[in-house]
């Protein structure tokens, strides 16, 4: 095994490109699902960021999604419903040197997994979640996930889903994560950015891609992807940036008492001091929040970017850590003497 | 007086007290003391699962039963020949495990009408005569440690939390025990708290003094060294054993240990032990849940690291999806299942042995893995390395079996030498020159341990089947028939990797007592006993119960009858019945309790009978 110490370095590597990540295998997704834009740009981006090959790992649970490590030349492991982050923990656990991936969906990431996904995000090891958010179950042919909106009609839910839906991005908030993101299948150039991000943020980084499932749940996030309503309908995060959005940048999103509000910028009253100005490094997650629960007022802009990105100590380092404490404070473990360690007589 | 010194081969004490009354900590004590003198000891500890039950009340009695012998014992003892009960609760939950003439000590300051009450007693049973059938001693023990410790500074209630230690005194002077472990113990257990030493070794003393100079103990007892094998001996319990035995399979194979769990009873105290060992490079990993525990753990071994969890058979039912994805994906692991008694929740602080069909059938699929299972408390070091080591060499996740019986008990263990222990040989590829993930060894069937990090093997493995040689997901029909046959043939070709089977008494007598896992003590010295009285039986023990000993058909075939007796309903014996079309009988105990050994003599007996 190589003798490398921390968690992934760029160092001077032959060129590669996206060819080299891409697998023999025939991708099998629905033509013209979302899926295929993700795994491009993740194969267009891996070649930039300065390590080998033989060092990625991705881990996938099961759904549409999770067929995703099939796909990438490089290490894969496509392992069972809702468990990837388990699998991926030990991974990185074990091999700290090796970048690793959780590629997942709603319903992996969010219904079977749930238990797991917010654990992995209070643990902040320095793993990438990308999770392909259809808002519906593709692979089991379209029954409601656990981010469809209520009142949903599908196979399993005829006269509409009672439950309400999980917000990813306010869970992972909740649940500590330090990196927490929302991209779009068809933004390549901003998916690309994110994951670029993601991958140089150091702790768990955690990536919500709104994708469309064109056969089960058409059309799910066109108000925020396609041309004609993206403008109106999203804002873009910019650190340090107020949040300005529309098509002539003419709206603007400000805090009235704990209440988002959509603000005219033509109508001569606000100005841009007014508005949010957006922090992804603030260590309070206060404001991250609120800006997760947008997506939740009729009305208001869907939030696109990053919202958070605060640096924490990793579990895997706090492990190697401990275990060169340990070694420091008591040597390197000796079989001979732990076998024969406490009470001890000898029968000649 | 003139006191009377007495040598005895051996001698069963049961202390008995509330959870929480310090019955488990005297009775380690005695162990420890027992063992450094020479003797040979065995342990049953037994308490219940809540923590501090309403004292006073049967369901929160806790016991510690200990034999300490001159000669080689394997069990703890059927019934014992002292009983140190602390409370009338603690009477009378264990009166009936007291030899008739056996001693009992009682504290008869805790024999207040209340605590009668509480245990049920609409009598007092030190003044009602159901007791004459033993050698009775009330002790005013509690008033008796307060007057020991009245220039303590303590609170009446810290001085009563050492009464226990006045007993340990007591029985350390009828056996004759010296006290210097203890103090020991006490100075390190209680390094912050030196007021707690200077009280419990003041009661410790004062304890053996009482028993010095009252009449009450006229004779004292002493219990010559137990031969043993030349070489270095510690006391030892089954989970310790467990740990070790998985540091000592990563020392040797150079393997970083990945060590996934979530607490449950009785398997916590691996990751408690193992927890200790970060400077061996240990990697536990307290997760949260069952499921994460595992995968942490196929993680690990993913990524080259020595991958193990433990639990007990809830858990292992909650992990039995993805013991089955380390299966498919053929990547070594062991799995600790310290059983205890279900279904269900059932009893958790209770022993049996009935997950061995979990263990084998539990997932779906085909999904065949080999199980082996530890015999007594020092034989998990053994058995969960070697599960370690059949993992590494045969590329799958290995059952390596316990239960609370062994888990919790202790005896002797002969510390083994590193270099003694076998090699455990770790290959990872790094040649691309025709490299395929699932292209096996020719002998093994082993896939290569293709690890992350190395140039130019990436691949992709998985649930889905795969496809032969490359490891591509293939729905071919063909294919699955191969792979389904090639993954059972892997774990079938274990056999040739196992030693013969031992048999204990000569082959072709009229009965072989077939046994695996816990029951091993209780069998044997049943077998011990009966063999001793000249009757043609011999013993068994399997260690391998995946696949089996390849030479235990004919083995069984050479008696006339083979019995198994189990903590379950028949689980080997379906097994062994199915493989080898033999009509074992069964001896089957499903009380949360281990065999007695009278239970198997009659057994035994009765079959010689019919066999006659």
């Amino acid at each position: 095994m190589k003798n490398r110490t921390s968690s992934p370095i760029p160092v001077a590597v032959q060129t590669l490109t996206k060819q080299d990540f891409t697998s023999d295998q025939d991708v099998r997704w629905c033509p013209g699902c979302g899926d295929y834009s993700i795994l491009a740009q993740t194969q267009r981006i891996l070649p930039d960021l300065g390590i080998p090959k033989e060092d990625f790992v991705f881990i996938s649970g099961i759904g549409c999604s999770s067929r995703f490590p099939y796909y990438m030349n490089t290490y894969g492991f496509h392992t069972i419903h809702g468990r990837a982050p388990t699998i991926a923990a030990g991974v990185k656990t074990a091999n700290p040197d090796l970048s690793v991936w959780v590629i997942t969906g709603d319903g992996d990431a969010l219904s079977i997994g749930g238990n797991h996904f917010i654990h992995l995000m209070r643990r902040n090891l320095d793993i990438n979640v990308l999770l392909f958010n259809n808002r519906i179950y593709g692979l089991t042919k379209g029954q409601y996930s656990p981010t469809s909106e209520q009142g949903k009609k599908t196979y399993s839910t005829p006269m509409g889903s009672i439950d309400n839906p999980f917000n990813p991005i306010s869970l992972a908030l909740a649940s500590g994560a330090t990196f927490v993101a929302r991209s779009l299948d068809r933004d390549p150039e901003h998916l690309r950015n994110v994951i670029k991000a993601a991958f140089d943020h150091k702790g768990t980084s955690f990536v919500e891609i709104y994708q469309n499932c064109n056969v089960y749940n058409d059309g799910a996030f066109f108000t925020y992807t396609e041309k004609e309503t993206k403008a109106d309908n999203t804002v873009f995060l910019e650190h340090g940036e107020p949040l300005v959005f529309g098509k002539d940048s003419d709206k603007g999103i400000c805090l009235n008492g704990f209440k988002p509000e959509v603000v005219s910028l033509t109508d001569g009253a606000p100005t841009s001091e007014n508005l949010i100005t957006h922090d992804q490094f603030a260590e309070d997650r206060t404001l991250a929040y609120f800006l997760s629960r947008m997506t939740e007022v009729p009305g208001l802009p869907h939030p696109i970017g990053i919202f958070r990105s605060v640096e924490h100590p990793c579990y895997e380092g706090m492990m190697t850590e401990q275990i060169n404490t340990a070694k420091e404070r008591m040597g390197e473990g000796n079989l001979e003497a732990l076998l024969n360690e406490g009470d001890t007589w000898v029968v000649e | 007086m003139k006191k009377k010194k007495q040598s005895i081969e051996e001698a069963t004490i049961l202390f008995a007290s509330d959870s929480g009354g310090g019955a488990q900590s005297i009775g380690t004590q005695m162990t420890e003391a027992s063992a450094i003198a020479g003797n040979d000891v065995a342990t049953l500890p037994d308490y219940p699962a809540e923590i501090r039950a309403p004292a006073g009340s049967l369901a929160g009695i806790s016991g510690f039963q200990l034999r300490f012998s001159s000669l080689t014992i394997h069990t703890p003892g059927d019934l014992c020949d002292v009983l140190v009960a602390m409370n009338p609760a603690a009477l009378k939950v264990n009166i009936d495990k007291l030899k008739p003439n056996g001693i009992l000590i009682v504290d008869i300051d805790n024999f207040a009408r209340r605590n009668l009450r509480l245990a049920g007693y609409s009598s007092n049973p030190l003044e009602d005569g159901s007791l004459t059938q033993f050698q009775v001693f009330p002790i005013e023990l509690t008033r008796l440690t307060r007057e020991a410790l009245k220039d303590t500074n303590l609170t009446q209630r810290e001085v009563d939390r050492c009464k226990n230690f006045y007993a340990l005194g007591m029985v350390c002077w009828m056996y004759n025990r010296p006290m210097d472990y203890a103090f020991q113990w006490l100075e390190e257990k209680f390094a912050t708290k030196p007021q707690y030493i200077e009280a419990n070794t003041l009661a410790l003393k004062a304890g053996n003094i009482y028993c010095e100079v009252t009449e009450q103990f006229a004779t004292s007892y002493e219990i010559k060294p137990a031969k043993f094998a030349p070489g270095t001996y510690r006391n030892i319990e089954g989970n310790m054993a467990t740990a070790l035995g998985l540091v000592a399979a990563s020392q040797k194979s150079g393997l970083q240990l990945v060590y996934g769990s979530y607490p449950i009873t009785p398997a916590s105290t691996i990751l408690h032990e193992l927890a200790r060992y970060r400077n061996f490079g240990v990697k536990t990993m307290q997760m949260e849940d069952e499921i994460a525990a595992v995968g942490v753990a196929i993680g690990a071994a993913f990524s080259g690291a020595l991958g193990a969890t433990g639990s007990s058979g809830p858990g292992i039912a909650l992990k039995a999806e993805a013991i089955n994805l380390a299966m498919i994906a053929e990547l070594p692991m062991v799995v600790c299942n310290i059983q205890r008694a279900g279904p269900s929740t059932g009893m958790p602080t209770k022993t049996e042995q009935a997950d061995l069909l979990q263990m084998f059938y539990g997932r779906n699929g085909e999904s065949p893995l080999p199980v082996i299972a530890a015999s007594r408390p020092s034989d998990c070091f053994e058995t969960v390395y070697e599960a370690c080591r059949i993992a590494i060499k045969y590329m799958t996740p290995v059952i390596f079996m316990s239960d609370l019986y062994i888990a919790f008990g202790a005896e002797p263990w002969l510390i083994p030498k590193v270099s003694d222990l076998p090699a455990i040989d770790v290959h990872f590829p790094t040649d691309t020159n025709g490299f395929e993930p699932y292209l096996r060894d020719e002998a093994t069937l082993a896939r290569p341990w293709a690890l992350p990090g190395t140039p130019g093997l990436e691949h992709r493995i998985g649930g889905l089947e795969k496809e032969d040689v490359s490891g591509n997901v293939s729905y071919d029909p063909d294919n699955h028939e191969q792979m389904v046959h090639l993954r059972a043939e892997k774990v079938a070709r274990i056999v040739d990797d196992m030693p013969p089977t031992e048999i204990f008494g000569e082959s072709g007598a009229e009965l072989l007592v077939l046994s695996w896992g816990g029951s091993y003590g209780a069998v044997r010295t049943a077998v011990e006993h009966k063999q001793a009285e000249g009757e043609s039986v011999a013993h068994v023990h399997l260690r391998y119960l995946n696949p089996l000993p390849k030479d235990l058909g004919d083995i069984m075939k050479g008696f006339k009858r083979v019995l198994i007796p189990e903590l379950n309903l028949g689980q080997l014996r379906l097994l062994i019945r199915a493989e080898y079309l033999i009509d074992a009988v069964g001896l089957n105990k499903i009380q949360g309790q281990p065999f007695h050994v009278f239970e198997i003599e009659s057994k035994i007996d009765e079959l010689l009978r019919g066999a006659a």
